[in-house]
């Protein structure tokens, strides 16, 4: 029996079945759509200008291009200044979250786990309200305030999870996660009350925002450039411990290292992205999940394609949030999840079954 | 070949497995039997180095606290009793992580280990399998893509934990008859935990049998595969007869305790 099998195919095998990996074709697509959803999240609803002569004026930025778009001065700038940071940031948090959100359920083996999980976004949100509340004078301050908040709330969820479960236990770091992260919103929420205020300012942070134009783009590449690099490389070590702890041990590899530093990794994209933009939900869950549907399960693509995902998806969000009741502006956090859910649910249903 | 010395393992302040020693040579075959909880499972996992304990483990004549856990993987590999198999792997994926102690941390896997991964899975009748995801196998299918992981990390010893764990009859065989095939022609060191004494009879050269944690016997299957032994340490009523080769079958007896 064994024999017949065998013989079914004779022909190279190692030709005939590739490891997985990123297709080019997938991410080529990819990139496709973030470029088109990019030029789409530029022209904005404005009026008067031409979506070939955005694509002309995002040549001419290019350096040593030079193009003439046709745009007026006052266009250019309006591109230059407001959209192009805008949409950029939207670009870099949306793929740092859903990046984040894949390693995040990489590394606990679990696929609701997301980048609030291990308290980061209740630690960020309890400084940026303390921020806010005490020193209502310090706006330039809330990104720093954000950061420190969300790098903290993962270290005390790690530090109570490793302290209470022998061998770093993905099950009782979730629970210390989620204990931190009732506790550090009952701080914030007992904080916001008193100083009501604020409340406002409060409330529009915790709904999310990518309108914070170049400081913040500048601010948060650097840390976003470390977390993904770090991440996408550990994408084969993340199909390792796809087998649990004990087998990747037998594999030679030290699971709790690597669990350590994916960990780390994506904590610092969750804080990075939270302290620019607020607390923009959803994107860390629904990306690598669509990912995984519609291109398997292995780590190895669904990271590049849920930085590629999650940032189409954020620049897609934020163009609704700035035009469907313009002049007004819906919060993102908001669009995030009216879009994300509906959109979550009929790729669950189309592709039922084949993927987990 | 691999010898362990006064092997103990505490879990949860019991020992779990106490001064168990181990000494097998270069192409024996020796079975782990016992009753549940004897320490079978544990035995293994301490010798493949993933649990904590006492005592030494010397691998070809390497101590095993020595080893790296990538240089320890490239000799002993381990194949579980409950695998974690990640359904949406494909049956090539989870053979390629056999190759994991070749392939550099951060590094990606080699056409070598490609090509050893798919001659792995030709030898074990798997290669029209190979695109197919682990999730869609059957339990012999499976058995077969675990044994398959382990090969590919060209290991020379292997250590396998109830291999036929609910195969049929003729499962049980193939997977077990795969393995003999394999430890002759590759000169493998086989170290196995089967439930089944008169398979583990039929198989192994040595048996070692384990009982609350101690070695209570060790030897060849007749030696160890008697009357009283079984009577006493599985605590049930068995006739044993002598079966082909000169080996040992074991029948429940009604009645029993």
């Amino acid at each position: 029996m064994l024999a017949e099998q065998a013989t079914g195919r004779a022909q190279d095998p190692v030709a005939q079945v590739k490891p997985a990996r990123a297709r080019p074709g997938a991410l080529l697509v990819g990139l496709a759509l973030l470029a088109a959803v990019m030029i789409a999240g530029l022209l904005g609803g404005a009026a008067d200008i031409a979506p070939w002569q955005v694509v002309l004026q995002v040549a001419d930025w290019l350096p040593l291009v030079s193009v003439d778009s046709g745009l007026a001065p006052v266009e250019q700038g309006l591109l230059y200044e407001l959209r192009l940071p805008r949409v950029l940031l939207a670009a870099v948090v949306g793929g740092l979250l859903a990046m984040a959100g894949a390693g995040y359920q990489g590394v606990f083996r679990n696929p609701l786990a997301d980048p609030y999980l291990l308290g980061a976004a209740a630690g960020a949100g309890l400084t940026t309200t303390v921020a806010v509340v005490l020193l209502p004078d310090s706006a330039p301050s809330t990104p720093v305030a954000a950061f420190v908040g969300a790098v903290g709330g993962v270290f005390l969820a790690y530090g109570l999870g490793s302290a209470a479960g022998r061998n770093g236990g993905t099950a009782t770091l979730v629970l210390a996660g989620v204990a931190v992260t009732s506790f550090l919103t009952a701080v914030q929420t007992f904080v916001q009350q008193l100083g009501v205020e604020e409340l406002r300012r409060v409330y529009s942070w915790i709904l999310g925002d990518v309108g914070g134009g170049w400081e913040q783009v500048r601010l948060v590449l650097p840390y976003a450039a470390v977390a993904a690099a770090v991440l996408m490389v550990h994408g084969r070590m993340l199909d390792v411990l796809a087998v649990g702890d004990e087998e990747a041990g037998a594999l030679g590899v030290r699971a709790a290292r690597v669990r350590f530093v994916v960990l780390l990794a994506a904590s610092l994209a969750t804080a990075a992205a939270v302290a620019v933009s607020g607390l923009i939900g959803f994107v860390g869950i629904v990306v690598p999940h669509v990912v995984r549907r519609l291109a398997g399960g292995s780590y190895r693509s669904v990271l590049p394609l849920s930085l590629i995902g999650g940032a189409t998806f954020l620049v897609l969000a934020d163009l609704l949030a700035r035009t469907v009741i313009a002049p007004a502006e819906l919060p993102i956090g908001v669009v995030t999840m009216f879009v994300g859910a509906p959109f979550f649910v009929a790729v669950l249903r189309m592709t039922r079954g084949t993927a987990t | 070949m691999i010898r362990a010395e006064s092997l103990s393992v505490r879990l949860g302040g019991r020992d779990v497995l106490h001064r168990v020693d181990l000494h097998v040579h270069r192409g024996e075959w020796l079975a782990v039997i016992g009753p549940n909880g004897a320490g079978k499972s544990t035995l293994l996992k301490a010798v493949m180095g993933v649990l904590d304990h006492q005592g030494e483990v010397a691998i070809e004549g390497r101590p095993g606290h020595g080893l790296k856990p990538r240089e320890r993987a490239r000799l002993i590999a381990y194949a579980p009793q409950t695998p974690a198999l990640p359904p949406d792997m494909t049956v090539f994926d989870y053979a390629l992580l056999g190759r994991t102690p070749y392939i550099p941390y951060l590094g990606r896997e080699s056409r070598r280990d490609r090509e050893i991964t798919a001659g792995v899975l030709a030898r074990l009748g798997l290669t029209s399998f190979a695109a197919r995801r682990v999730g869609e196998l059957s339990g012999g299918e499976r058995q077969r893509v675990v044994l398959a992981r382990a090969l590919a990390q060209q290991a020379p010893v292997l250590l396998l934990d109830e291999p036929t764990t609910a195969l049929d009859l003729g499962h049980q065989q193939q997977v077990l008859e795969l393995v003999d095939r394999l430890r002759t022609a590759d000169g493998l060191t086989v170290i196995s935990t089967l439930h089944d004494l008169t398979l583990a009879g039929q198989y192994a050269d040595t048996l070692l049998l384990l009982a609350g944690g101690r070695s209570v016997a060790r030897g060849a299957p007749a030696d160890v595969l008697t009357g009283p032994l079984v009577g006493e340490h599985f605590d049930a009523r068995v006739m044993i007869e002598p079966g082909p080769g000169g080996r040992p079958v074991v029948h429940l007896v009604r009645g029993g305790t």
